[in-house]
């Protein structure tokens, strides 16, 4: 195989890790600078090594992290196998033993869970969710959109919408989330956790309770992006990461 | 003590302060040496570059630094040792009450000590508390519900076992819990840091006061809601506060939150030493305002009455300081010395 396909190929793939959030920062794991490496050999199959800010984080996020990325690497088609190593942590070992044997979380920790982790990945879905849709809410409000109108805005309304640059991101962040609330068919642009439509009385208290969520993860994604550039060199650039547009949009609740 | 350019002092008293051993002669395994490290790893990340020490002082630092960190260098008036055992990690334990009891043994005045438990000693567990309390005269407790224990890998609070130890605190005189949630609890599938059981117990021991140390972070948003609802339940500050110098703009954001929510009386300053010292987070604190687009947010104000309260006037109502009383007892035992020299110099 020629040398510029198999860097294609490496540049697939980080495409591919782009699209994996960390569940509690709901940021991207290579923006978050976990990945350290990919490698791709001839016979198509792919090895990922990750690193994560401390020793301790959290056994459910680092797996949930690595099921992911195998996960949306197994979508490119040539893929024949995907291995993923965590590296320095509590539970490396169990975890990558885990991930070779392809077990499921419960299955790697034995009676040290007492299910998998769907409750988890949902909690933190949810919050992502209401993250996303609050900086939403903030920005139509400010731009003078007003509570009646947004509590019964429609979502194909809401994509018509003029928004500028920024807005338009927020946008974009938010529908990627929406599904986690709002049942298939939903015709209203916003909905709350558990589906249900916003008043528009209370709408500026809403926006001001979600915002408790913002500023948690903002807070704790500055924690983490400090204690790994402590722990380890975050300043040298890795391997070119992207090659083809980011595509966002594929990752569906589990 | 900390005199404000017009001349008014506040009191301080750190709600979270550690006399630990981390060091590699302590060490019992790997996990050791990286819990130091994580910790240093805090301290690197967030003090300012002048406030770093090497790994070596950080891991073992002796009663004289601390005391001198604290109490000379530093605005604290009191400091609450905080004890933490993780003998599974360190051979003769990370923060043991005797040694803080050493401690404060020197300095009477200037220490609150708080003892520890942990609801799956059993029975030990339950006399080693009955002995602790009325040996050091416990008015507190620090829990670290992510400690390892042979396989097991943390507690929740609103176990059967954790009440008993809660029940047995209370009935003994202990009034203040203080709450820490590290990254592995059972079961691991589970969000290990969420805040749900101190909810719980929060509302089954109405005699108690829950002090959540680093106000629940990394679940801040779910440590504001459950302190809202909750009476006992109290923040302490203690990772959050550094910020002030990495990231001020966060902090703002946090600390606008907390006033917000939980409000002026229920927030608890603490250092964390030796992972900070109080000297620059309290130069920083009190120089601190939000800023006035936040503030119009959410109508929180960070006044000098504010910072009083948070610094020492809700950790004195906690543990019954009388602060003149105790003024006078520290003045008395020469601790104000140093200030009086440099007063006079200025």
């Amino acid at each position: 195989m020629q040398a510029s396909m198999l860097a294609d190929r490496q540049a697939q793939v980080w495409a591919r890790l782009q699209t994996v959030t960390d569940p509690e920062l709901d940021e991207s794991v290579t923006d978050l600078k976990f990945v350290t490496e990919v490698e791709v050999d001839a016979d198509a199959r792919v090895r990922i090594g990750f690193r994560l800010p401390t020793y301790w984080c959290a056994a459910n996020f680092s797996f949930l992290m690595a099921d992911d990325m195998r996960a949306a690497v197994l979508e490119l088609p040539w893929v024949r196998a995907v291995e993923v190593v965590l590296g320095e942590h509590m539970y490396a070992d169990k975890i990558n033993a885990g991930l070779a044997e392809g077990l499921s979380f419960q299955q790697t920790f034995g009676d040290e869970a007492d299910g998998d982790l769907g409750e988890v990945r949902r909690t933190f879905l949810l919050k992502a969710f209401q993250r996303r849709q609050a900086a939403l809410l903030a920005h139509l409000l400010e731009a003078g959109h007003r509570p009646e109108s947004l509590v019964t805005l429609r979502l194909d309304a809401l994509t018509r919408l003029n928004f500028d640059e920024a807005g338009a991101a927020l946008l974009s962040r938010y529908l990627e989330r929406r599904d986690v609330a709002a049942q298939a068919g939903e015709p209203l642009a916003f909905i709350d956790t558990e589906g249900a439509p916003l008043q528009a009385e209370t709408l500026s208290t809403y926006v001001r309770a979600l915002r408790r969520v913002d500023v948690n993860a903002e807070f704790n994604s500055a924690l983490c992006r400090g204690l790994l550039h402590v722990r380890f060199d975050t300043e040298t650039p890795l391997t070119p990461r992207r090659a083809a547009p980011l595509d966002q949009t594929s990752r569906a609740p589990a | 003590m900390y005199r404000t350019a017009s001349g008014e002092e506040i009191f301080v008293i750190d709600g979270h302060t550690h006399f630990w051993d981390g060091s590699p002669a302590n060490q019992k395994n790997v996990h050791g040496k990286q819990f130091i490290e994580c910790f240093y790893a805090y301290h690197s990340n967030l003090s300012p570059a002048e406030e770093k020490w090497p790994l070596e002082k950080f891991e073992k630092y002796d009663a004289q630094t601390m005391h001198d960190d604290l109490f000379v260098h530093g605005y604290d008036d009191m400091a609450i040792l905080q004890s933490t055992y993780l003998t599974d990690f360190y051979k003769h334990g990370f923060n043991s009450v005797e040694r803080n009891a050493a401690l404060k043994n020197k300095h009477p005045e200037r220490f609150i000590l708080n003892g520890a438990f942990d609801p799956r000693d059993g029975n030990k567990g339950l006399e080693q508390l009955h002995a602790d309390v009325e040996k050091y005269k416990l008015t507190g407790v620090k829990l670290y519900t992510a400690e390892w224990r042979g396989d097991s890998k943390g507690y929740r609070l609103d176990d059967k076992d954790s009440y008993k130890f809660l029940e047995a605190a209370e009935k003994l005189g202990v009034k203040n819990v203080h709450v820490h949630k590290g990254p592995t609890i059972i079961p691991l599938n589970k969000d290990s840091f969420a805040v749900g059981d101190i909810d719980d117990v929060a509302t089954s021991f109405q005699g108690l006061n829950f002090i959540v140390e680093h106000c629940g972070l990394p679940r801040l948003d779910d440590f504001c809601w459950i302190a809202t609802q909750e009476t006992n339940v109290y923040g302490g500050l203690a990772v959050a506060l550094p910020f002030i110098h990495t990231r001020p703009a966060y902090f703002a954001h946090v600390i606008s939150e907390l006033l917000f929510w939980i409000g002026p009386d229920k927030i608890l300053y603490g250092s964390d030493y030796g992972i900070w010292t109080p000297k620059w987070l309290i130069d920083r604190f009190m120089a601190f305002e939000i800023p006035e687009e936040l503030s119009k947010e959410t109508g929180a104000v960070l006044t000098l009455e504010t910072k009083k309260k948070i610094l020492g006037l809700n950790a004195a109502r906690l543990y019954n300081i009388d602060i003149e009383a105790q003024k006078s007892r520290i003045g008395a035992a020469g601790g104000y010395d140093h200030l009086a020299a440099a007063y006079a110099a200025e």
